[in-house]
């Protein structure tokens, strides 16, 4: 490829024989021409960190605009959202995307978790991008979390107490924990600065090194082959270019979530449904609070698992009792690629595949009760 | 050890004798409870009396020793005061309630004047000078047992029983036969703007009885109180009404005031067309075309301007109602339609004054306020339609680009 650019003569091939003389492209180019993608009937699930990957763009180019009118604070935020809202030229655009794409993009990365999960993908050698993966997904829920305060609304102040103050439920460091997400004792204009410093600045941060890595240990290993595959033959088993193949087919499916991204921003500006995030009332703290408090749909299974407790669970107080069971079921779910020994050795495990069906499950059906029974 | 038993002993004689004082206490209750019904006996009644939870005793208001056994031994108590008769009510309850230095030890806040007012009542008049004993007295309205502060629900005097209260006697035609007064105001009340407010909205802010016509010393406002009365809550309307040349004209004319067209018991929600120069305006009840005062070419005027205004309002109203409905982010334009509303409010009031220049100003005014919300309620609907038109050129051009990357990817995996 080198070789043709040069020979063209033209100012494209010109800057490249520029840059190859001093980066060495050629051994980058030899070594993307090399990559390959499995081709298979699971081979879907493989636009799912990419359609991730792109929602997440979309959130730091909406947030970066969204950034220039929002101004923090107790006394400004609220008004300054319904601003970009109702004054800022296509600002309802903005925010409506901004919404939009954060909910997709935690919808993408579950879809993503389960079929790397069902498939075993994160068995050696690739544990390190499964735990990549666990840092990036709590990095987004805390995304959420964070910004669903932001527009300083009435829902989002009662969600925020109701939120924190689980957090502050926590045995031992409950109390300090709480404090520092509030900036005090109550949810108040300290606690906006906070929120929207994590938002802004430190969750970002964090999530290009998180991600950078993520996407490293991706390239420098590829995609996962299906565990079936190791006892295939190899003239059995089908791949796919990564460039330009699969790069071009990864590009259509953004452009296929811009165009549902694009469509649901415009019909549905505040949301529809379990999603939705109209401006409503200003926060009010001495306001009783509204008669259905409700986490964001993607918490909305812990919040009704811990609703659903007993006051206490033998000698245990109920919520402390669900905080240790969510707290030891996360840490297996991270550990996996180091508890099932069946997967690093290519084999399927049965007792892992029921683990992983039980949270699904579990996480579907808690789900779902929130909205029935509130 | 020997001074712990002699605290104990102690202790036991001291809680002894304070259950024998409070046995003591319960001498008139130990008795009439046994012999009076449960249902309608004063000593059972008595529990929920306001006396009785602030630790007065019977003895307190009736005399007699609490402490003694016999009966005959109350009656002849020196301090013994028995039943008063209606007469004698009055004094009987203001020996306490007429005295500012034993008020303040049990409640404060209660003013002393009550017997003083009830003097001046026409109840108290017709009691005092007449001896008439069918008139109400203090038991009348507050009840002889269950007396209960006028905050507390149960109370008879509460706002929300004050004016069935009332009604208990003026609403009995044949009870007061002997005093050629109407006994519809209850049934008006309840019909009225006010009433409503209170009795079906539970609204505790509208007025009843009491509010207009006082309360110890209830009597009919005189006509030229009368717009001070409505002006306790009215206080715009009546200063307006009171610098208009109907103050002086309805003096002369011996006209009630705010009564003349809004009526007492039955006060209707006002509307528009009682103002006017054509049926059913009231206007034209007093005021002719050649009666030389220019009533009816101002009232004209003032009506016309109201109506403007109440038009482009309910327009703007149902234009912003399409947008909302559109689910477009409209709180600038609520925010401004409120401000038309506040217009509207004090055109309506403004026409107290009779002045049709100021009235037709501010209704000019809200009419500009009003045209801006239909005007930026139609933006809103073009920008809606411009956003739809505008997905389905971003949805065509997408829908372009994908299935020219589809062939360009078929191309070239051939």
């Amino acid at each position: 490829m080198a070789a043709s650019s040069s020979s063209s003569g033209g100012l494209s091939s010109q800057l490249y024989q520029w840059l190859d003389e001093r980066f060495k492209l050629d051994t980058v180019v030899e070594y993307v021409k090399g990559k390959v993608v499995p081709v298979h009937s699971h081979s879907l699930f493989y636009y799912f960190g990419g359609i991730s990957l792109f929602l997440f763009i979309v959130q730091v180019l909406t947030g970066i605009l969204l950034l220039m009118y929002y101004r923090p604070g107790a006394d400004s935020a609220f008004e300054s959202v319904r601003f970009i809202i109702s004054n800022v030229s296509f600002g309802w655009l903005i925010r409506s995307l901004h919404s939009w794409s954060a909910n997709l993009m935690v919808f993408a990365v579950f879809i993503h978790m389960f079929s790397v999960y069902f498939t075993s993908a994160y068995r050696k050698p690739r544990e390190l991008t499964w735990l990549s993966g666990m840092a990036l997904l709590g990095l987004t829920m805390a995304f959420g979390f964070s910004g669903y305060l932001l527009p300083w609304n009435e829902l989002a102040f009662f969600a925020t107490r109701v939120g924190t103050g689980m957090a502050g439920a926590m045995p031992g460091l409950g109390e300090q924990v709480l404090i520092i997400m509030r900036g005090g004792e109550e949810v108040t204009g300290a606690t906006i600065g906070r929120f929207f410093a994590l938002h802004v600045a430190i969750l970002p941060g964090t999530t290009v090194l998180v991600l950078s890595a993520h996407l490293l240990f991706l390239q420098r290993q590829g995609m996962s082959e299906p565990l079936d595959w190791a006892n295939k033959p190899e003239s059995d088993k089908r791949y796919r270019k990564f460039f330009p193949n699969f790069l071009l087919r990864d590009l259509l499916v953004w452009l296929i979530v811009l165009n549902i991204l694009a469509v649901l921003a415009v019909l549905f500006p505040d949301g529809i449904g379990a999603v939705h995030w109209p401006l409503g009332a200003k926060a009010d703290p001495f306001a009783p609070p509204p008669a259905v408090i409700r986490p964001e749909w993607y918490f909305m299974f812990t919040f009704q698992a811990l609703k659903m407790l007993p006051a206490h669970v033998w000698l245990i107080e109920g919520e402390l009792f669900g905080i240790g069971v969510f707290t030891i079921g996360g840490l297996i779910w991270a550990l996996v690629p180091y508890l099932n020994r069946k997967s690093a050795k290519g084999q399927p495990s049965k007792l892992f595949t029921a683990f992983g069906v039980f949270v699904l499950t579990f996480v579907i059906v808690m789900t779902a009760l929130g909205y029935i029974l509130e | 050890m020997k001074n712990i038993r002699l605290l104990l002993l102690l202790l036991g004689v001291l809680t002894t004798s304070a259950a024998l004082t409070t046995a003591e206490d319960n001498n008139c209750l130990t008795c009439h409870q046994d012999f009076e019904d449960e249902e309608t006996g004063p000593s059972h009644l008595i529990v929920r009396d306001i006396h009785i939870q602030k630790g007065l005793g019977c003895a307190d208001c009736h005399g007699g020793g609490p402490s003694l056994e016999d009966m005959d031994e109350v009656r002849e108590s020196p301090d013994w005061r028995g039943v008063p008769s209606h007469l004698e009510v009055p004094d009987f309850c203001a020996r306490c309630h007429g005295s500012a230095s034993y008020m303040h030890e049990h409640n404060p806040s209660l003013p002393t004047d009550q017997l003083t007012k009830y003097r001046t009542s026409i109840h108290g008049q017709r009691l005092f000078v007449n001896k008439d004993t069918k008139v109400a007295n203090c038991i009348s309205c507050h009840g002889a047992y269950q007396i209960g502060s006028a905050r507390t629900p149960h109370s008879t005097t509460h706002p929300l029983n004050l004016a069935p209260t009332c009604a208990n006697c003026h609403a009995d035609a044949e009870y007061m036969a002997d005093y050629d007064i109407p006994t519809d105001q209850f049934e008006k009340y309840r019909q009225s703007v006010h009433g409503k407010a209170l009795l079906e909205r539970k609204d505790l802010g509208a007025p009843v009885c009491n509010d207009c016509h006082g309360n110890h010393g209830a009597a009919p406002p005189g006509v030229a109180s009368l717009s001070f009365v409505c002006g306790n809550c009215h206080a715009i309307e009546a200063e307006l009404f009171n610098a208009s040349p109907h103050r002086t004209a309805f003096e002369e004319n011996d006209f009630p005031m705010c009564e003349t067209c809004h009526s007492n018991h039955l006060i209707e929600q006002p509307f528009d067309k009682m103002l006017g120069a054509e049926e059913p305006a009231l206007c034209i009840n007093c005021h002719a075309e050649d009666d030389g005062t220019g009533g009816l070419a101002t009232a004209a005027a003032m009506s016309q301007a109201v109506e403007k205004l109440a038009t482009a309002y309910d327009d703007a109203r149902t234009s912003l109602e399409d947008v909302i409905a559109k689910g477009m982010m409209t709180t600038d334009e609520e925010f401004r339609l409120k401000e038309v509303q506040q217009l509207l409010v004090a055109t309506r009031r403004q026409t107290h004054a009779l002045a049709a220049d100021t009235v037709d100003s501010i209704a000019e005014a809200g009419y500009q306020k009003a045209n801006e919300v239909r005007t930026n309620s139609a933006a809103l609907v073009d920008e809606y339609y411009f956003r739809r038109k505008g997905l389905g050129l971003a949805t065509l051009f997408i829908t372009i680009l994908v299935v020219a990357l589809w062939v360009y990817i078929r191309r070239i995996e051939k």
